[in-house]
């Protein structure tokens, strides 16, 4: 930890994640998204809302190379994503998807130390690590780690699958929906729990929701995406203010639930 | 007789079938599943190969099977026959399964999973190592499950080019229509599918992802599985070399219950009286004991002296033995580097009957004798006879004969069946036919030489008589010993009574 704090004191200017007027186009032309500019600057949690295939979740792949962009460069702490060797990225970047995406082979130890025995950490330090986490997304090592996860529920699930994300400590965290499978109660329970938690834990967060009240919860930044293009990007109280159209239509969308 | 006593009194000859049905299948889909995983895993990387691979394998599995061997037949030249070419049959009918449930099987892994394990940092192997394959491992063991029992039920039709297996039994007993034959080999075969399938599933249940705390199991399960394949691979190659050295010979049998007799009669000559080993090939069908005999695969059978001339070596038939012996034994020498040994005795050629009865009546001996007859008689004939070069036109001219009406074609054992209960009155049987005796038949003597003769004589490799000089003498002891009579209840005794041919044949040899 401390390691990371020295990191963090020396490149505190530095944005995390920069994208320098990325696009990525399909065969056919067509655009998933275009013309990216934006920052994510260490610690914040930038929040990536927008409908249904308006290129937040592709953009999430962009950061972590599972797509690579067809125009523009992604700069991941100061270094050009192709100068990162794919593999070595992404076991820096912890990643959680909406269906948790856990190994069903796996127990639950297994499938959080997945990444630390990846990188090679010696046993004891990993196994550690499992019940530090457990204890951190709040659930019993004694009682969960040899589980598998079809002996879990569903809230449990995502939660492992955000202690595996956070497994081998890396500063980055991408989450794609993590709580959008969930039902409404356990979904507002983790959502609390995880934006106290992202507070201590100052990783610098990129969270892709289609979920207004979500994104008011967690985000230190709102980045709002229509038809590919990134057409706002501000703080919660910026963004309930904009006068975007799209954004318009996402904070109705808010106080139509309310009322 | 029935099953259960065919399959006590000859345990030992089944245990043998059984094992080498089993090694054929166990080799093949063994070798199927190390090519075809692979290959399935490489689909699934390189999308545009799938199609057309998927399609090749599909073909390949629609090929009939018979049809397959015999493309192998020329391919593989003169290892075209006995085990390999079975290997290699099994192992094309077994790819497509393997390599498609491979295929689906990691296609089909939640691409959550996938995409987490990617996201993760994991290299395109460890995914494939870590993640995919042991997801989809049961639905690829059910491939290997599919494509076993398939290899079952082909390796029966692999005994008709050689390769031994529980389809012996089947060919011999649908030759002499003998059912019981039939299910002996029909029966066990089906037992070892069923048994396959029920093992494999189980281990197919054991490795579904569904089924949890079985990490202990399935490295158990795949390390016993890898075992036994590496086992049987290594058996079967152990066992071919070794077949190579020491003092032995091959001998080799056509599939007919007489070839099997004769076979069996060399054999037990030559280890009475040498002290070489005699290994008995498994029973081969049309003239693949000829192409076996060329390519060494065996070293001696034993030919008739009529196939030889006219069915080998293309000669237009003649009918005097001598004259037909010497020119086989000729051509031999100088075409194949091939000795005919001398003639066992008896003649197996077309034999033309009547009923013993009719015969003494009318005090019948030859066929000109029945000739003046026949326009009251109606006659019987196999479609064989009717149709070959040396069989009943030119048989008609030579003894001028004309029946009451033109005579009717049917099944040769039926032909039997119909004389003697007087449907007809002459047909046209086997010389060496055990039925002959037992339905009390009269044999008319060719008196005119029409038929050509069918001698029977064992043909031994010039290489091997080099090798083993007092061979030539051991099974020459043989010469002239056996009469139509004698071969006639020889083959009642096989084919009627169903004793056991090593049995039957040592009786023989005791009383020679």
């Amino acid at each position: 930890m401390s390691s990371l704090a020295d990191q963090a004191s020396q490149t505190q200017s530095e944005p995390v994640i920069q994208f320098r007027d990325v696009s990525l186009t399909v065969k056919g032309g067509r655009a998933l998204v275009e013309h990216l500019r934006f920052e994510v600057a260490r610690g914040e949690t930038l929040v990536l809302l927008g409908r249904s295939g308006s290129g937040k979740t592709t953009t999430l792949k962009l950061i972590n190379r599972l797509l690579e962009p067809s125009g523009g460069e992604i700069l991941v702490e100061g270094k050009p994503g192709r100068e990162w060797d794919a593999i070595e990225l992404r076991r820096r970047i912890g990643y959680v998807i909406q269906e948790s995406g856990l190994f069903p082979h796996f127990t639950v130890e297994r499938n959080i130390a997945l990444v630390p025995r990846l990188k090679g950490w010696p046993e004891e330090k990993t196994r550690a690590r499992v019940r530090e986490l457990l204890d951190l997304v709040g659930l019993d090592a004694d009682v969960f780690a040899n589980r598998y996860p079809r002996e879990l529920s569903g809230g449990q699930r995502q939660r492992i699958g955000v202690a595996r994300a956070l497994a081998a400590d890396p500063p980055i965290v991408l989450m794609d929906e993590p709580f959008g499978a969930l039902d409404p109660l356990t979904r507002a329970e983790l959502q609390r729990e995880f934006a106290a938690l992202s507070k201590r834990l100052n990783k610098s967060i990129v969270f892709v929701t289609h979920d207004i009240r979500e994104a008011f919860l967690l985000a230190s930044r709102i980045g709002l995406f229509k038809d590919g293009k990134l057409v706002v990007l501000a703080t919660p109280k910026e963004f309930a203010e904009s006068d975007d159209p799209e954004a318009k239509a996402f904070n109705d969308s808010l106080n139509t639930d309310l009322t | 007789m029935s099953l259960i006593d065919f399959l006590i009194r000859n345990r030992s000859e089944v245990l043998q079938l059984t094992l080498e049905h089993l090694l054929l299948v166990l080799v093949a889909t063994g070798a199927a599943a190390v090519v075809g995983i692979p290959v399935g895993v490489v689909l699934t990387r390189k999308a545009a190969l799938a199609k057309p691979v998927l399609a090749i394998a599909n073909v390949l599995q629609t090929i009939p099977s018979l049809a397959l061997f015999g493309f192998l037949i020329p391919i593989l030249g003169s290892y075209g026959i006995g085990r390999l070419p079975a290997i290699i049959a099994l192992f094309l009918y077994s790819l497509l399964p393997i390599i498609r449930n491979t295929f689906t099987g990691i296609n089909g892994v939640d691409p959550a999973v996938r995409e987490a394990a990617r996201g993760m940092g994991m290299t395109d192997w460890q995914v494939l190592t870590q993640v995919e394959l042991p997801l989809a491992l049961n639905i690829i063991v059910a491939g290997v499950r599919v494509a076993t029992v398939i290899s079952v039920g082909t390796a029966t039709i692999a005994a008709a080019i050689g390769a031994g297996g529980l389809g012996t039994y089947i060919f011999r007993g649908l030759r002499t229509v003998d059912r019981t034959l039939i299910l002996a080999g029909a029966v066990p075969a089906a037992i070892m599918a069923l048994g396959a399938d029920f093992a494999l599933g189980w281990i197919e249940r054991i490795l579904s992802p569904a089924t949890v705390r079985v990490g202990a199991a399935r490295k158990w399960l795949l390390g016993v599985g890898a075992a036994v394949v590496v086992m049987a691979v290594a058996y079967s190659f152990v066992s071919g070399a070794l077949s190579g050295g020491g003092r032995r010979v091959i001998i080799g049998s056509k599939d007919f219950t007489e070839s099997r007799i004769l076979a069996e009669l060399v054999a037990q000559e030559i280890e009475a009286n040498t002290d070489i080993k005699v290994e008995r090939a498994a029973e081969l069908s049309g003239d693949l004991c000829h192409r076996e005999l060329l390519a060494g695969q065996i070293d001696m059978y034993v030919e008739y002296t009529g196939t030889a001339f006219t069915a080998i070596l293309k000669h237009k038939p003649i009918s005097d033995p001598r004259e037909v012996y010497d020119q086989v034994k000729r051509d031999y020498q100088s075409q194949f580097n091939v000795e005919w040994l001398e003639p066992l005795g008896f003649n197996n050629t077309f034999a033309i009957l009547v009923r013993g009865v009719e015969a003494r009546r009318l005090n019948l001996k030859t066929i000109s004798d029945a000739a003046r007859y026949a326009s009251g008689w109606r006659a019987g004939f196999g479609q064989d006879f009717m149709s070959r070069q040396d069989g009943y036109p030119g048989f008609a001219r030579t003894y001028g004969l004309k029946f009451s009406e033109p005579p009717r074609e049917m099944d040769l054992s039926l032909s039997y069946q119909a004389l003697a209960g007087g449907q007809v009155d002459l047909i046209a049987g086997n010389s060496t036919d055990g039925l002959i005796d037992k339905l009390g038949l009269f044999q008319l003597e060719d008196d005119r030489h029409y038929f050509p003769p069918y001698e029977a004589a064992p043909l031994v490799r010039r290489e091997t008589l080099e090798r083993y000089p007092q061979l030539a003498g051991a099974i020459n002891r043989l010469a002239g010993k056996i009469t139509n009579e004698q071969m006639r209840k020889l083959n009642y005794a096989i084919d009627a009574e169903k004793r056991d041919v090593t049995e039957v044949v040592r009786e023989f040899l005791g009383q020679l």
